[in-house]
């Protein structure tokens, strides 16, 4: 564990201005009225477009979303009192649009209501949320758990192998009535190991990965070890579980961080290199990859066979109904879309009904809350937090991506959760924990230095 | 470090860019085309989602609209679906529509925009207003006359308002009922196929779109070019034709189906519907006055609409003097629509000018307010009005004393014109029995009414019986109806 934990010489960044640092909880609960304000209006707008009246339990959504809301700020005000103020607002927001689109779309599945799951599952993300601002004092305990997290990953990741396959994919656990992504909190764990292991070893990776780019046999299976184990690792989930975007993400984030960490370009080349082989073959070899890039290239390709308009075709469909402005809330047709509406395709119901001025606003506020990820990262002096920052950032950063990215045409449609925005447990939880510890790292990274350490 | 956080970020920057230029790409750019796609269902959803507007007859609505609760939501209802088919035509979510739904879809669907008194608002809101009612010409009367009359077999009846052009009743027959037509699914594609296997095609709108052999009634529009082109001055002259009379240039001789047609006046001719005389005059009219004569009832004119399209009605315009005297009786290449005969006859009753036929009176937004309004107006002189007075003494001449006697209406003024119509090689086809006729109630300054009946298997007895005997009634009761029951306008 020592390895783990070795320092690395960095010059530190100028440490901030003792201890006026101002720790503008203010704002953060000013902006989170407004985004329960928001979210309790575009509630409203939906019951009155799609039921034409005000909804039914009246004050009951609102009082749990601002109840909700009050806690998490008041865990941040007494446990991370100098958190970055947007944090938390954007997550509130986010998740209760989320709560309006679902709530939105079940209106057209009036035999599969899922809001009120989705309610509650928020409501258990909220929980952890407060949980880990709470319980995790300082982030660099975590560095401890590094081998006990990845074990964890790797076990998670491997249990749904053993269930059976819901839509093509091995990747729920049906317990009880219940269905549960356990991959996603991987996504987690995973982030934290790879911190911890590269801030210990970025040296090595870093020195010996110059000098010996151009004789590749002959570098150290220790140092090539660990990019080919995790490159082998993402290849063997995607036969495995046939989760493509799951998979995709655990590289992306693999290589981000080595970046970060080691700042060689050539690590990116070789996982590029690597990444597109695997895409290659998956996407030629795979038959249910291989539809997908089908799809892509030609969403449109079932109308011609007479086969009526794909999901992707309906999805691009939704948008374009949306334009400029959108059809207002309430009074789209993305439900044509049909399965996976709620959950993958929830960003086509936004883009039909709230317009390119609506997802414009939420994907710049994740655009605002993955800066707000990177400027915890900047600001904070442990290699460890800093790479956990960025890998944190990189996730969501990277989740928007590949879905916003799948159901708009821009690259092949993969399975993933839209953060907080989609339908799934798991995933409201699990990005839940990822604000949480953002909140944390923002606040290590902003609160004034002990004197004892300041004067170190 | 840092470093490498920052290129990290401008990273993510960049996808965050490539997300929002390429959802304003889908978004804007490509909007309209993905709009556009026939597989994109949301046009007819949105189109679907408000009741349609209703199609009126006598002020009552003879259609509706049904929540199916399916994803396409009103459905077209009809009453009396077969007797008002040829006049509203089908409005269906898998076939589209036809007739006065085609023609007015944009009042009924509610995308006119003189629906609205702020059409911008409506654009910005991204609504649109209710669907708006059309009040038809056709009277409810007139039009189950017609109907009743023809019971089921294949044939046409038309009813004009003389002095405007009103259409009081429309009918073809077989007809069909469109409410079969108006959803989605397997009894709709089963319908479909079955009327249009039907070999009576019940769909096919014969009053418009058909066009027929008109016989014997088209010697009308021989008679009106022979008196305005002064080839006949005095009707009550001889007219010095053999009988059989020999078609010029040929060896073929044309006889009649009567007898007393020799050497007949044009009065007479008219009367006792001569072939010989009125084949005779034609060819002293001359092919060009002829065509002019033609053209000045409606023959050769395209785009006619009532709204809906009618179907051109023909008479050639290059001939030899022996297809010209074919012609002049009708036959040859002649046809015309059941309407344009029902134009013909107007026009000799509102004495000499043609009316422009329409079946919407008007058309209103939901509440009633007017949109738009049907204007009678006449699309020119067929023949002088001393011509018209003439031809009308000929036509009563034939229902009171000649071959249309079953049309006569004790108490009315009754004109008409009987015809049979023979088609096929060789004549072999079923004749068409035709009436067109005109009637003035005792008292009117004006004639009320005028009417073509077509009839397609009229018993196959050669001659002009045949136009009396099944076409005649029909009319008699289509002007019975329409002087009873005089427009409340």
């Amino acid at each position: 564990m020592t390895a783990l934990t070795a320092e690395v010489a960095e010059p530190a960044p100028p440490p901030p201005p003792d201890g006026s640092a101002p720790k503008r909880r203010g704002v953060e609960l000013t902006l989170l009225a407004g985004a329960v304000l928001i979210c309790v209006l575009g509630h409203h707008c939906v019951a009155l477009a799609t039921a034409g009246r005000t909804p039914e339990p009246a004050g009951r959504y609102a009082a749990w979303l601002a109840g909700a809301a009050l806690l998490a700020h008041l865990a941040v005000r007494f446990r991370a009192p100098y958190a970055d103020p947007l944090v938390l607002p954007i997550a509130v927001l986010l998740n209760g649009l989320g709560l309006v689109l679902i709530q939105r779309l079940d209106a057209t599945t009036p035999t599969h209501p899922t809001a009120g799951g989705q309610l509650r599952w928020s409501a258990l993300g909220v929980a952890l949320f407060v949980l880990v601002v709470v319980v995790l004092r300082d982030h660099r305990v975590l560095q401890k758990y590094a081998y006990l997290s990845v074990a964890a990953a790797l076990a998670l990741m491997l249990v749904p192998v053993f269930f059976p396959a819901v839509n093509g994919a091995h990747i729920w656990i049906r317990f009880a009535g219940l269905s549960f992504q356990p991959g996603e909190f991987a996504k987690i764990l995973l982030a934290v190991f790879f911190a911890a292991y590269l801030a210990a070893n970025r040296t090595a990776l870093a020195l010996t990965g110059r000098r010996l780019f151009w004789k590749l046999r002959l570098l150290p299976g220790r140092v090539l070890g660990p990019i080919l184990t995790i490159w082998l690792l993402s290849v063997g989930l995607l036969v495995l579980e046939r989760d493509l975007g799951t998979s995709l993400l655990f590289f992306g984030l693999f290589v981000i961080m080595l970046f970060t960490a080691t700042g060689r370009i050539g690590w990116i080349a070789i996982g590029l290199l690597l990444a597109a082989v695997g895409a290659y073959a998956v996407g030629t070899f795979e038959p249910h990859v291989h539809s997908r890039v089908e799809d892509w290239l030609n969403p449109f390709a079932s109308i011609d066979r007479g086969e009526g308009p794909g999901q992707l075709a309906q999805s691009l469909f939704a948008f374009a109904a949306g334009g400029l402005l959108g059809a207002g809330l309430g009074h789209g047709q993305s439900f044509l879309i049909g399965f996976a509406a709620k959950s993958d395709f929830i960003l086509a119901t936004a883009g039909e009904e709230l317009g390119l001025v609506g997802i414009t606003a939420i994907l710049l506020l994740y655009g605002l809350l993955v800066h707000r990820g990177f400027c915890a990262g900047l600001a904070l002096r442990d290699p460890f937090g800093r790479l956990l920052a960025t890998g944190l950032a990189s996730i969501v950063a990277l989740q928007v991506f590949v879905i916003a990215g799948g159901v708009t045409g821009l690259i092949p449609l993969t399975g993933m959760a839209m953060p907080f925005l989609a339908q799934g447990g798991s995933s409201v939880v699990t990005n839940w924990v990822i604000v949480a510890l953002l909140v944390r790292l923002g606040d290590s990274a902003r609160r004034p230095r002990p004197p004892e350490e300041a004067a170190a | 470090m840092i470093r490498y956080i920052r290129w990290c970020a401008c990273f993510c920057a960049l996808l965050l860019a490539a997300l929002l230029v390429n959802v304003a790409r889908v978004q804007v750019w490509e909007a309209a085309a993905y709009g556009a796609n026939p597989a994109n269902k949301r046009p007819a959803v949105e189109r679907y989602a408000e009741p349609r507007g209703d199609i009126l007859v006598d002020g009552r609505p003879v259609t509706g609209s049904r929540d199916s609760g399916q994803l396409l939501r009103y459905e077209r209802t009809y009453e009396n679906g077969p007797l008002y088919a040829p006049v509203t035509g089908f409005s269906s979510q898998t076939y589209g529509t036809s007739l006065l739904e085609r023609a007015e879809d944009a009042i009924l669907a509610g995308t006119d925009p003189g629906l609205s008194a702020f059409p911008l608002w409506y654009e910005l809101a991204r609504g649109r207003p209710s669907g708006g009612n059309a009040e038809t010409t056709v009277r409810a009367g007139v039009q189950r006359a017609a109907y009743t009359g023809l019971a089921g077999r294949r044939g046409a009846a038309v009813a004009l308002e003389p002095a405007t052009g009103r259409i009081l009743a429309l009918v073809s027959s077989p007809s069909y009922d469109p409410a079969e037509l108006s959803g989605t699914g397997g009894p709709v594609k089963a319908a479909w196929a079955r009327l249009n296997a039907d070999p009576a095609r019940p769909m096919l709108n014969r009053a418009l779109r058909e066009t027929y052999p008109p016989g014997s009634t088209f010697k009308i529009v021989t008679a009106a070019a022979a008196l305005d082109a002064g080839v006949v001055a005095d009707v009550d002259a001889p007219t010095q034709t053999p009988d059989p009379y020999p078609l010029p240039g040929t060896n073929t001789l044309l006889p009649n189906a009567g007898s007393g047609c020799q050497d007949a006046s044009m009065a007479e001719a008219v009367q006792w519907s001569c072939n010989t005389v009125m084949a005779k005059i034609g060819v002293r009219v001359g092919l060009r006055a002829m065509v002019d004569a033609a053209r000045r009832f409606g023959f050769n004119e395209e785009g006619l609409r009532v709204p809906a399209w009618v179907s051109r009605s023909n008479f050639d315009t290059d001939m030899s003097p022996d297809q010209l005297a074919l012609s002049s009786i009708g036959q040859f290449n002649t046809r015309a629509t059941p309407l344009q005969m029902a134009m013909v006859a107007a026009a000799v009753a509102g004495g000499g000018e043609l009316p422009s036929p329409y079946l919407v009176e008007r058309t209103t937004q939901d509440d009633g307010d007017q949109v738009r309004r049907g204007r009678p107006h006449g699309l020119g002189r067929a023949m002088s009005p001393a011509t018209a007075l003439r031809l009308q003494e000929m036509m009563v001449a034939v229902v009171e004393n000649g071959t249309g006697h079953n049309a006569a209406i004790p108490g009315a003024v009754v004109g008409g014109k009987t015809g049979t119509a023979q088609h096929g090689v060789g004549n072999a086809g079923t004749p068409y029995a035709w009436f067109i006729g005109w009637a003035k109630a005792q008292d009117a300054p004006l004639p009320g009414v005028a009417v073509a009946v077509v009839v397609e298997d009229a018993e196959a007895r050669r001659g002009d019986i045949s136009g009396n005997g099944a076409a005649a009634p029909i009319a008699r009761a289509v002007m019975e109806a329409a002087l009873a029951a005089p427009a409340k306008r």
